[in-house]
């Protein structure tokens, strides 16, 4: 077994489609929220949504770091790249993240800029060995899947004694931002019946942080592996949930997620990062105890600490409407500048430049849908 | 200096390197032009010593194409700049079913570059353009400053003929046209990735760079009158052909995803990456859009030659205003097949 | 998993396509082990017995659907 194509079987994908269909109950509708951009992803690529029925809507979440990540941030990051002496090492997605006035790391790498894209930390950690006289600063995003490969860069720069290395911390946290979501009180917000949960995220945090979603909000999760089966298996699950009246956090991905998650990864977070009292979200706002910084034995490793580094908001585009969009109240078509103004070559904001975001995705995948399914599907509000 | 050697002393092909003065235009240029291209690239043409090389065209309407080449890294599994040159240049002609007679290469080199290397790619320019029976008949070469050229940058130029009464043009596809692949995609972009430092992989996948007029010749023999295009799918990938040619014609496009062939370990690749196959590049692949009533004597074509073994039916053309190249995936459901944006960049999540 | 390297380095493949990734975050990988891969980093062993599982059920759905 390769635990890859076995979960995107398509003859698997029909039988467990009609078994949803049936399911069903016809005089309502379900809203469900997959908050993971990889889920998202998944679901656009493959074109999971074709095989529920029109009365199951699925709401794309915030849960793409790239999407949240607050223009002010990205500003302070071209601002590190200019500075002669950083090299800027970043993850693939976030070159054409829009900034301020137009700008982009990829236009300031353009402009001459020492810009360099990694596939992981430790090729960070290599480039500043290879490279002593450069000042190497990591730019670190990313929820908690991505979390302890930044933890254990740090580790391995301070076993290396490395003077030229830092990280500039923008980890954030899942459950802070779904419980940011339900608690929103946005007037256009939609009910939303129950979330499909990470699939990485929760391979490190357990399933036991959802459970207050249950409790409290009485909201069902289900966390689902990322292939286009787990999602659908994970659908149907919601919906036998929704159908019974319960809220329960189910683990569908039971393949690679334990309740309590993996300790080792979850030691190492706890002993190099701490909470930061608030941090501001693109399109969430500002959200309490919902980030991460470098606690203060690690502070010689902190970007910000080392550059002096101080975050000025960054307005967004007044019509752009990613704020709305992440917390699944408007969809990308619903944006005037969707197609127009914001395409992926010419992105105005965050959903459309990093291919988990829902414009990109809707864009890339989707567009040719309501076309033909306006008449066949219900709007639903 | 030796009467006999009027152009100086012999090139250290082992370990010398390029300097200023191989692009300069004295004696130094003419060892370099003499013991690399013309050795690689031998022909009566070349022998005449000229700056220009002059030919006889027989009647019928030429074909033009020019591409330059600035693959990095220049060595890769299955090839290098040099075949890839060669046949990428080719496969221009190829596309609009001719024939391609002579080829130009011109090398902008870089200060430094290792005489080694050179020789090495010239080499392979050689046997690719003997393989493909299409003579380099006439180059330059300059010499630029350390840092101004990635080691060597190659420029192309092809003349061929096309056959009496053959229009194949990307604005030719109409609704009904069945569209075949002539193999598998995403090999030549994955060989060449698993070479890039910052991207560390190691793979069997070789590139895929193959001179196509061979193949595109027996094509039309067999269904000439009734193609209506050819294309190969270089950078941006599969996607990239398809929505150009979906603009260009005013179509839409419907392809089904289970019959195009990706190779396991290419599939593999693009997996641990987060890359789409159907944006990565190839060449030594093509689409070829075809009359719905000769698809199928077209197709047994194909798969006759060995360049085509492994062609298949992906899909056919339809009415569509938004021009739009929809696919049903794997999986069953629909999605639409747009342009890249911007570079291909790995993903995370 | 293919080969464990020192440093909690491994080397892992996919259909023949191999790379190097750190194992500093999971516990007890041995030779043919399955991990799920994440910039670099497993993250996560899969346990074979519950992926059999879960197919199992993803099956058992899909028959009953077909059988609707």
């Amino acid at each position: 077994m390769k635990h890859v194509d076995e979960y995107r079987d398509g003859n698997l994908a029909r039988g467990i489609a009609r078994r949803i269909a049936v399911e069903a109950r016809t005089e309502r509708s379900y809203r469900f929220m997959e908050f993971c951009g990889g889920h998202t992803h998944a679901i656009s690529r493959y074109g999971v949504e074709d095989l529920l029925p029109a009365n199951i809507r699925m709401i794309h979440g915030p849960g793409c770091p790239v999407c949240v990540l607050p223009m002010g941030r990205v500003d302070d990051a071209i601002a590190l790249a200019k500075r002669p002496e950083v090299t800027l090492c970043v993850y693939g997605d976030l070159m054409r993240v829009p900034g301020s006035n137009g700008s982009s790391l990829l236009k300031a790498k353009a402009a001459g800029a020492d810009i360099r894209m990694v596939y992981s930390t430790l090729d960070a950690i290599k480039i500043a060995e290879n490279e002593p006289a450069r000042q190497l600063v990591f730019f670190a995003i990313g929820f908690e899947t991505t979390t302890p490969p930044t933890a254990m860069a740090v580790r391995l720069a301070q076993k290396k004694r490395l003077t030229n290395f830092s990280i500039f911390c923008n980890h954030v946290l899942t459950p802070s931002a779904i419980q940011k979501i339900l608690q929103a009180g946005d007037p256009d917000a939609v009910e939303i019946d129950g979330f499909i949960g990470p699939a990485h995220v929760s391979t490190i945090i357990g399933t036991t942080p959802y459970q207050r979603f249950a409790t409290e909000f009485h909201k069902p999760v289900v966390v689902a592996g990322f292939e286009p089966l787990d999602v659908a298996q994970a659908i149907l699950m919601l919906v036998r949930q929704v159908n019974e009246g319960r809220a329960e956090i189910e683990n569908q991905y039971i393949r690679a997620v334990s309740a309590e998650g993996n300790r080792k990864a979850q030691a190492e977070i706890a002993d190099i990062f701490e909470l930061r009292e608030s941090f501001e979200w693109r399109g969430l706002g500002e959200i309490p105890r919902s980030a991460l910084r470098l606690r203060e034995p690690y502070a010689q490793f902190d970007a910000e600490r080392r550059f002096a580094i101080v975050t000025r908001p960054a307005r967004d585009n007044p019509a752009c409407e990613c704020g709305a969009i992440l917390r699944g109240s408007k969809r990308p078509q619903q944006c005037k500048l969707f197609g127009g103004a914001c395409t992926p070559e010419t992105p105005m904001g965050a959903c459309m430049v990093s291919s988990e975001g829902s414009c990109a995705a809707y864009w890339a995948y989707g567009r040719f849908r309501d076309r033909e399914t306006a008449s066949r599907k219900a709007v639903v509000s | 200096m030796n009467k006999s050697e009027p152009l100086g002393r012999k090139l250290d092909l082992r370990s010398g390197r390029v300097d200023l003065s191989h692009g300069s235009g004295g004696r130094a240029m003419a060892r370099l032009v003499a013991d690399v291209f013309h050795k690689a690239f031998d022909n009566e043409f070349l022998r005449a010593g000229n700056d220009q090389s002059v030919f006889d065209i027989g009647g019928g309407r030429m074909v033009m194409t020019t591409d330059g080449y600035v693959v990095s890294p220049l060595f890769f599994p299955g090839g290098d700049i040099g075949d890839l040159a060669v046949n990428g240049t080719i496969n221009d002609i190829a596309m609009a079913g001719a024939k391609p007679l002579y080829m130009s290469a011109s090398f902008i080199l870089e200060e430094g570059f290792p005489l080694a290397d050179l020789a090495r790619i010239a080499q392979s320019m050689g046997d690719a353009s003997r393989a493909a029976n299409v003579p380099i008949i006439t180059g330059d070469t300059k010499v630029v400053e350390h840092g101004k050229a990635d080691g060597v940058f190659i420029s192309t130029a092809c003349v061929g003929v096309v056959p009496p009464g053959l229009y194949l043009s990307g604005d030719q596809a109409r609704p009904g046209d069945v569209i075949l692949l002539s193999g598998s995609i995403g090999d030549h972009g994955v060989a060449v990735m698993s070479k890039r430092e910052n991207l560390s992989f190691e793979t069997q996948v070789l590139s895929d760079t193959a001179a196509l007029h061979d193949l595109v010749a027996v094509m039309v023999e067999a269904a000439g009158a009734s193609i209506r295009l050819m294309r190969d799918p270089t950078r941006g990938g599969l996607a990239a052909t398809l929505n150009e040619i979906a603009h260009q014609s005013r179509v839409g496009i419907r392809i089904d995803e289970a019959s195009i062939l990706v190779r396991p370990q290419v599939a593999a690749a693009c997996e641990l990456l987060g890359l789409d196959p159907l944006f990565v590049a190839n060449e030594g692949k093509l689409v070829v859009f075809v009359a719905p009533e000769a698809a199928d004597k077209l197709l047994a074509a194909m798969r006759a030659h060995p360049l085509g073994g492994d062609a298949a039916r992906i899909g056919a053309v339809i009415e569509d205003d938004h021009c739009f190249v929809q696919m049903t995936t794997a999986f069953g459901g629909g999605r639409i097949v747009d342009w890249l944006s911007g570079e291909q960049l790995p993903r995370i999540c | 998993m293919i080969e464990l390297l020192p440093d909690e380095m491994a080397r892992v493949s996919l259909d023949g396509v191999v790379m190097n990734a750190s194992v500093a975050l999971v516990e007890d990988v041995a030779i043919g082990d399955y991990v799920v891969l994440h910039v670099g980093f497993a993250l996560a062993k899969i346990a074979e017995d519950e992926a059999l599982r879960t197919l199992a059920l993803l099956r058992e759905a899909a028959l009953l659907g077909a059988g609707a």
